[in-house]
């Protein structure tokens, strides 16, 4: 600890780093901030940086509202893009009460603590998601956004913008020690993807935030606008956020075995969890209004809580392997999308598929039934509320915030008339 | 022979003055402590060493100052730094930007002492404690690595474990070695975490130098530079 702190110190004023930025996250998954200079640095290093919680959504409690943001040092890490001698690195933090005990409603120890029961049964989590977002034209995308290009899936198109910026997000992601697997233009009109290579859940966790960062910087630095929502328009795919799962224990991947495709007993059963779950975790992997314009049939997306080895509608895929490439066994879990908090997200699907394993359940028939998934934000938040794994995993105060949000959310969307209302009804009726 | 040029920051008066007078070097002085001041003072044979005034001029400003002279391809010879009392807590970390000091108020014959002491032995002066590895360069005492002289942003675990293999070149260990050696505590990944990070070093490695860290099939890693290599799992 103590050398980590020296290392941090040390590096700032060797690199003429001018600030380091603090970064947490609301419950919402909202990146948040706060700048401190190399004179400040050492305090907050030592003691943390103090704030009033209240501000921040998800934080706020009646009685007692002071919280810490305490950096964890082994997140340090120089941001590629300012300059050489006016540097800017940053540090991600846990939250914590004025006491250091975990605050309840920090989304980063929320999932430390699923990670740690996990391994208290042995088994380590890691995570590689596949992050879409669109580009529009333009810095003001509120009305009419028009996508950057007109390409489509896996289209290798002259070197436009889309492509340059996608190019040097790539390389800025790796000079931050982001691992990149690959990056393509996706299906729709100015939709690209990033596949990145596994970590463990919370340095995952970690980078989401720090993706979606640098793909929104350098499109701003280039006139554009980088945007993960779900569907941000209406007629071509939405952007999701398939994220490959897989379980260790003593060093050896947990999801091998003699079953079908290969897959072990605790694969079998993860996948129970996580299909007999879906549907109460959604809230959390797809959290706004507009994920639910997503999850519709016939857009690549999954609609009910089933499991395939190829239906690209299916919720819970058994990807193929290459040869020779058996510890790369992994599910992939596919409706979360790119707009959910990545630290809750991978919480509730470890929880879930970890339900299945101690809860011996039965996986069902390869692409038969599934209850299907709630298809608004208002479904989605009435399943939530009933769920005892939700309440158990993200504990009450983080459960009871987000509901009251979600339903407040719910409800000025419910209250709006729509183009496609008044397009439809208005002349008719 | 040529008489002594010191390099003096900011002033050189009263005892200071006076010092250089019994050593019998000439100083220069640039009151503004900038690089250009400084190299336009610069005889053709070099200044011979360096007294800095962090008790007259704002401390960081003398660290900076330090530190680049440091970096200058042409050395200054040894830095003398003259300080107030109460900043000696802020030399912790920095010892390696000078290389002796003296607290006010300043007594000539200390000062033309370590002054002549120090000129002496300018030429067998101690260097900062570094690791050379082919086109790999690892200061130990300021925790910067350069590839090909290209400074890398590296994580502390990062850096820790390119220290590590790169102290024991050629050797084979496995992650569970590492684990213990490098992180010495549980953490999230178990021993996949040395993959993980080994992944990230080679990406700020760049595609040209990965190969220093090599993968050892179905037993770890090792650090060396022969090319019967292979990718990493």
């Amino acid at each position: 600890m103590q050398s980590q702190a020296q290392y941090v110190l040390r590096t700032v004023e060797e690199r003429g780093v001018r600030f380091v930025q603090l970064w947490f996250t609301d419950v919402l998954g909202r990146h948040k901030a706060f700048h401190v200079t190399p004179a400040e640095l050492e305090d907050a290093l030592d003691q943390g940086m103090t704030f009033d919680g209240s501000a921040i959504d998800g934080f706020s409690r009646v009685q007692e509202s002071d919280v810490l943001a305490r950096p964890d040092l082994t997140t340090f890490q120089l941001l590629p893009w300012y300059e050489e001698g006016a540097g800017v690195a940053r540090v991600f933090c846990d939250i914590v009460n004025i006491d250091g005990t975990p605050f309840e409603g920090c989304p980063r120890q929320r999932l430390r603590r699923v990670l740690d029961t996990s391994r208290q049964q042995g088994y380590t989590f890691f995570v590689a998601p596949e992050i879409e977002f669109f580009y529009f034209q333009g810095l003001d995308v509120t009305e009419n956004p028009q996508p950057i290009d007109r390409g489509s899936y896996f289209d290798l198109l002259p070197d436009d913008t889309g492509s340059q910026l996608r190019r040097r997000t790539v390389l800025t992601l790796e000079e931050m020690g982001i691992g990149v697997e690959h990056a393509q233009h996706e299906d729709a009109p100015g939709q690209h993807e990033i596949d990145l290579r596994y970590t463990d859940a919370l340095t995952m966790a970690d980078t989401v935030m720090s993706v979606r960062h640098v793909v929104k910087e350098l499109a701003r630095q280039a006139g554009v606008t980088a945007s993960f929502m779900p569907k941000p328009l209406a007629h071509v795919q939405g952007s999701g956020l398939h994220t490959h799962l897989s379980l260790w224990r003593d060093d050896k991947n947990a999801f091998i075995g003699e079953g079908t495709y290969g897959l072990s007993d605790v694969a079998s059963k993860f996948i129970a969890g996580l299909i007999a779950h879906a549907p109460e975790i959604t809230a959390i992997t797809n959290q706004w209004v507009n994920s639910y314009k997503r999850l519709i049939p016939g857009a690549e997306a999954p609609v009910a809580a089933t499991w395939a080895r190829f239906d690209s509608a299916a919720l819970v895929r058994v990807p193929t392997l290459k040869p020779g490439r058996i510890d790369s066994t992994r599910l992939e879990y596919r409706a979360p999308d790119p707009a959910a908090n990545p630290y809750l997200a991978f919480a509730v699907i470890l929880a879930a598929g970890l339900r299945g394993v101690t809860g011996d359940y039965q996986l069902p028939k390869e692409g038969q039934g599934g209850v299907g998934l709630p298809q608004s934000l208002g479904e989605a938040v009435d399943l939530m509320e009933s769920s005892s794994l939700l309440h158990e995993t993200l504990g009450s105060h983080l459960v009871e915030w987000f509901l009251r949000n979600k339903r407040s959310e719910w409800d000025a969307y419910r209250g709006q008339v729509t183009p496609f209302e008044l397009e439809r009804y208005l002349p008719l009726l | 022979m040529s008489i002594d040029v010191v390099l003096c920051v900011p002033s050189c008066e009263g005892p200071v003055r006076k010092a250089f007078e019994v050593t019998g070097v000439t100083p220069a002085v640039a009151t503004s402590g900038r690089l250009n001041e400084i190299t336009a003072l610069e005889p053709s044979d070099g200044f011979a060493g360096a007294v800095i005034n962090a008790a007259a001029i704002p401390f960081n400003d003398a660290m900076n100052l330090c530190r680049q002279l440091r970096a200058r391809e042409r050395g200054v010879g040894p830095v003398i730094l003259l300080l107030d009392h109460y900043q000696l807590d802020e030399l912790t970390f920095r010892e390696d930007l000078f290389d002796d000091f003296v607290v006010g108020p300043f007594d000539v014959s200390e000062l033309a002492t370590r002054l002549r002491h120090r000129l002496r032995r300018a030429g067998n002066e101690s260097v900062a404690p570094r690791l050379e590895h082919g086109e790999l360069s690892m200061n130990l005492e300021t925790y910067q690595a350069s590839i090909a002289g290209r400074v890398m942003d590296l994580t502390f675990m990062e850096y820790e474990l390119l220290r590590f293999l790169a102290t024991n070149p050629n050797r084979v260990f496995t992650r569970a070695t590492l684990l213990s050696r490098v992180w010495g505590y549980e953490y999230y990944g178990g021993a996949r975490t040395v993959d993980v990070h080994v992944r990230r070093l080679r990406a700020k490695l760049g595609e040209e130098y990965a190969h220093l860290i090599q993968t050892v099939r179905s037993v770890g890693y090792k650090f060396g530079v022969s090319a019967d290599y292979t990718e990493g799992a």
